[in-house]
């Protein structure tokens, strides 16, 4: 935490916006100064941010703000150009998307990840699929998804055996974040979860967040809408131009000083995150 | 849950056949939806099976000799090839690769193994026919290096195969200097195809396949049943089971019965058991095994497999591969069938080989399509073939009909489609 900045002024106009936690135990997840380059083009510059256990924070940001390349670069997409990631407290390289889901990242992608073609229960075990001798165990994969399913209260699919291209958005949402929580991840990343949803849609997604908080799970969700973010997040996390530029308890903020900070990058409404250590 | 979604999601009349979420709820049974299901859903094969039926009504109602034994036979031999290039064909298509060169690949696996096994060379025949395909599997493997590390597209890497192998089989057939050709010389390899099981061996052979599948097949389902999930009604199952046995009754009769007017010639050519043996070898592969569900997946959505951490590129090798292998096969029976391997190779093959798993109903972009497509598909166009040959057509007819089929299938196959690609 030693570079946590000291003066209102060096959080608001530097490039390093930090986002340090300061609590007892090690955050889930931290980032330091994770910059990320693709050929001139910097997308991401000295990104600090600590992810705790067990609230959603919610990441905003106008559109090329690095929210998404941020994401990316946290669930193995692609390995930053420089910065550290550390997982519980130790240092780990994140390279490949396989690293980061052993480790306990789950990512919800705004294009879903799903593939079409496949059924539920296939999409569901995708990549970690059970068998029994070598030979997929179907009985045992449908018993599962059934039952996470029946967990989250995603009671709107037919069948579990129907194609993901049949179904509707909230319902295809439904199913890939049941799909991360049938991972047991302990960070879920959504992002954009509730675009493109209508209202029961939303609120549905909005209460299996809220259902992955409760069962102790580390949440970052990407969003515009700014109204989901105040009813779910514990957190707001606020990308300029590849620069985290603010971030604290949800309480710091209210939905003009946010659209502040995401249009302009400061507001001299909000105090800088070293601030407020409560 | 807001209420407007459970009505979305529970219809008046609801489907509960395929209901997999309300726990405790038996699976109810409604055989019309199940018939709807198999006749649109998404392994439809009761659009081409009736095609098939009406081709074969048209070609017996034109030729007596048609629906013959002897001519069955034949015809099914005739089916191998196109049904094995058809299934290798099928490994790529999933992936959204093609395979343009096929054709002339079986041509040089057959020739491999004709030359080896031929007095001159005297390679033992249990050496030469592995590496006739072994060849087959390192062209493959060649194009899984340029396709997949410097990421050229299949169908301009394997239209360059197609020009190289078709040099290469060119140069080691006239440097034998045996006139453009090499001749089967190897009893083994001549029998893939000319050789029969004896009439008691066919009878064994189909019944045990039969009982084989019939017991998965049940097994399968009464497990579903017990544990309450997405299962076909026992009476759809019976109906299936019902069918397999005629099928099978029949092939029984075709094989069995005596094909030639001089001399006996009965039994079930060899190749049969070759072709179901790929046949279940492949589809065990794409729907029981890790392997075959990632082969799905890429053609499904490549970046959403490789962000469920499948090793994409691993999968890709492992189905050109396996392309390699089948089209290996494929031509050790094609160098069987015509009693040799010429210099000049049919080059409708390929193209007929990509027609029978499209005609089945295999999509050309990936994804969607299983290995049986192929052997229907096959079995269609030696129909065609065979029936034109017996109706003494020109050459030209048979091409125009044989791409009048295949649009036909195709277009069939894409409406079908279109109304639901979902099992609802």
């Amino acid at each position: 935490m030693d570079d946590t900045p000291e003066t209102f002024e060096s959080v608001i106009a530097g490039p390093r916006g930090s986002g340090v936690v300061p609590s007892d135990g090690p955050p889930l997840l931290s980032l330091r100064g994770i910059t990320k380059s693709f050929g001139a083009v910097q997308a991401l510059r000295h990104v600090d941010l600590d992810i705790p256990v067990g609230q959603v924070t919610a990441l905003v940001g106008d559109n090329g703000a690095g929210k998404s390349t941020l994401i990316k670069t946290i669930s193995g997409i692609w390995a930053p150009t420089s910065g550290t990631i550390s997982w519980k407290g130790k240092e780990v390289h994140v390279h490949t998307p396989r690293d980061a889901s052993d480790l306990g990242i789950a990512t919800v992608y705004q294009d879903l990840a799903l593939c079409d073609n496949l059924d539920i229960v296939q999409n569901m075990y995708l990549g970690r699929e059970s068998t029994k001798g070598g030979i997929l165990d179907e009985i045992e994969m449908e018993i599962a998804t059934r039952k996470t399913l029946a967990d989250l209260a995603v009671t709107t699919v037919k069948s579990v055996r129907q194609l993901v291209g049949s179904l509707s958005g909230g319902q295809r949402q439904s199913v890939a974040v049941a799909r991360a929580v049938m991972r047991e991840s302990e960070l879920v990343i959504l992002d954009e979860p509730t675009a493109a949803l209508g209202v029961s849609q939303t609120a549905q997604v909005l209460e299996l967040i809220k259902t992955l908080k409760s069962h102790g799970l580390g949440v970052i969700v990407i969003s515009h809408n700014l109204s989901d973010v105040f009813e779910v997040a514990d957190r707001l996390a606020v990308m300029y131009l590849g620069t985290l530029v603010n971030n604290g308890p949800i309480e710091n903020y209210d939905t003009a000083s946010a659209v502040e900070l995401i249009t302009t990058g400061s507001s001299s409404r909000v105090p800088g995150p070293g601030a407020m250590s409560n | 849950m807001s209420s407007d979604l459970t009505s979305e999601a529970l219809p008046s009349g609801s489907v509960t056949t395929t209901s997999g979420l309300a726990d405790g709820e038996a699976p109810k049974l409604d055989l019309a939806l199940q018939f709807r299901k198999l006749w649109k859903g998404d392994s439809g094969l009761v659009p081409i099976l009736v095609g098939l039926v009406i081709l074969i009504i048209y070609f017996e109602s034109r030729s007596s000799n048609f629906l013959t034994a002897q001519n069955l036979t034949n015809l099914m031999v005739q089916a191998t090839v196109y049904m094995l290039l058809g299934m290798a064909e099928i490994w790529l298509l999933l992936l959204g690769e093609i395979d343009l060169s096929v054709g002339v690949t079986c041509a040089l696996s057959g020739m491999v193994a004709t030359i080896l096994t031929d007095p001159q060379y005297h390679w033992s025949w249990f050496i030469a026919l592995p590496l006739g395909v072994v060849t087959s599997m390192a062209v493959s493997g060649l194009y899984a290096f340029f396709v997949i590390k410097v990421r050229l597209p299949s169908f301009i890497v394997t239209l360059a195969g197609f020009l190289a192998v078709q040099g290469v089989l060119i140069y080691v057939v006239d440097k034998q200097k045996t006139g453009g050709s090499v001749s089967v010389q190897e009893t083994v390899l001549y029998d893939l195809v000319g050789g029969n099981f004896t009439v008691l061996a066919t009878w064994l052979f189909i019944i045990i396949c039969i009982a084989v599948l019939a017991f998965m097949m049940i097994r399968s389902n009464e497990r579903r049943i017990r544990n309450n999930l997405v299962a076909q009604p026992r009476l759809l199952l019976l109906f299936k089971l019902i069918g397999l046995v005629l099928v099978g009754l029949g092939l029984v009769w075709v094989f069995n019965t005596n094909r030639s007017n001089f001399l006996v010639l009965e039994g079930m050519p060899f190749a049969i058991p070759i072709d179901l043996a790929i046949l279940a070898g492949g589809t065990f592969i794409l729907t029981k095994t890790r392997a075959g569900r990632y082969i799905y997946a890429i053609g499904g959505n490549a970046e959403a497999a490789r962000r469920s951490g499948i090793a994409v590129n691993r999968y890709r090798l492992f189905a050109f591969l396996a392309t390699g292998f089948t089209v290996g096969v494929a031509g050790l029976l094609y160098a069987s069938r015509l009693g040799g391997i010429t210099d000049g190779v049919d080059n409708t093959l390929t193209l007929l080989s990509v027609g029978s798993a499209v005609i089945g109903g295999t999509s050309l972009f990936g994804g969607r399509g299983k290995m049986i497509h192929a052997v229907i598909g096959g079995i269609i166009i030696a129909t065609i073939y065979n029936g034109m040959a017996l109706l003494q057509m020109a050459a030209s007819t048979e091409y125009i009909v044989t791409a009048a089929v295949l649009l036909a299938a195709v277009t069939i196959d894409s409406l079908a489609r279109r109304g639901s690609t979902i099992v609802k």
